[in-house]
């Protein structure tokens, strides 16, 4: 029975279907950014531009839209990770389960609160408001926006030194 | 269509991807760390084959989607006047950041708060209220449109 112990259930990710998959994912996600106004930096600058509700020494006005865009993603989210645990590991039930592709789900299983995730955050805040795109949206409108030929190299090189630095 | 049901539409859209990602590959749909793990097994191992991976396939279809759906939906992408500096800074730190804190505006927002964590709900208030302040700070400077 030795010879039978060759691993059956191999992660195929980056299979033919699974770079179909991707492809295919990457395409609804991009549709869903364009539909919702996650590439329009007027949008976005108008959803943060929440102090105008308040006050008029703020110019322009709100603009409420992308919380819209957050509900209806985190509903669908909820119910994706209904059976997932904040840690990562599956509830009871679906301890079993695995993924099309491949053995397990890997999912972040940090639940700490540590000074990078709060200066990181704060640091992408101030740049997300500066140059109006997260990272997803930059990259679904890079072919569209001549401006965005300065901001993605600058994000990608970032994200490398980044990682480097992070280990 | 109202602007709040074209951007629910479009919200639930991108929890449907995040879906997909999850049950067929098993993991979060956070763009930054997507787009890092494309590239990095092709820096590790110095090949370009290694850049053949679901990873790169999804920020493919990320760039090729984006500049479809732009030109059919007739959607504007065009920001604020900004000069390349500003521009570059703002690449820096969105880059920088996103990886520093683990994750941006998918990764922490659509599946960490789907996933009901703490830690990503702490992120989002984070670079939310950042990004606010940023705001309202260069609308009081100018006096003009943020």
């Amino acid at each position: 029975m030795t010879t039978a112990t060759t691993n059956t259930s191999a992660d195929v990710s980056d299979s033919a279907r699974g770079i179909i998959l991707g492809l295919l994912a990457g395409i609804l996600f991009a549709a869903g950014l364009v539909v919702s106004g996650m590439t329009d930096p007027a949008k976005v600058l108008g959803f943060l531009n929440i102090a105008a509700l308040f006050t008029d020494a703020v110019p322009g006005e709100w603009d409420p839209s992308l919380a819209f865009v957050m509900g209806g993603a985190v509903i669908v989210t909820l119910i994706a990770y209904r059976h997932t645990q904040p840690n990562g590991n599956h509830k009871d039930a679906l301890k079993t389960s695995k993924p099309w592709l491949t053995n397990a789900f890997v999912l972040p299983n940090r639940t700490d609160v540590d000074w990078p995730l709060i200066s990181g955050g704060a640091m992408f805040g101030v740049g997300w408001a500066l140059g109006g795109f997260c990272p997803g949206p930059a990259l679904a409108a890079w072919t569209t926006n001549g401006d965005l030929v300065w901001f993605v190299p600058a994000m990608l090189i970032s994200m490398w030194v980044s990682s480097r630095i992070k280990g | 269509m109202h602007p709040f049901l074209q951007a629910t539409i479009g919200g639930l859209l991108i929890g449907l991807s995040s879906w997909l990602v999850l049950i067929a590959f098993g993991r979060v749909t956070g763009i930054s760390g997507l787009t890092m793990g494309a590239v990095q097994p092709a820096l590790e191992k110095r090949t370009l084959g290694a850049l053949l991976n679901w990873r790169t396939a999804f920020i493919a279809g990320l760039i090729l989607g984006g500049t479809w759906f732009t030109g059919v939906f007739e959607v504007s992408t065009a920001m604020p006047a900004r000069t390349p500096g500003l521009l570059i800074l703002a690449g820096i730190l969105v880059g920088y950041g996103t990886i520093r804190g683990s994750g941006c505006t998918s990764g922490h927002g659509v599946c960490g708060l789907g996933r009901r964590s703490a830690r990503s709900l702490v992120a989002v208030a984070v670079f939310m209220g950042a990004a606010m302040v940023t705001v309202t700070v260069r609308g009081l400077m100018a006096g003009g449109a943020a």
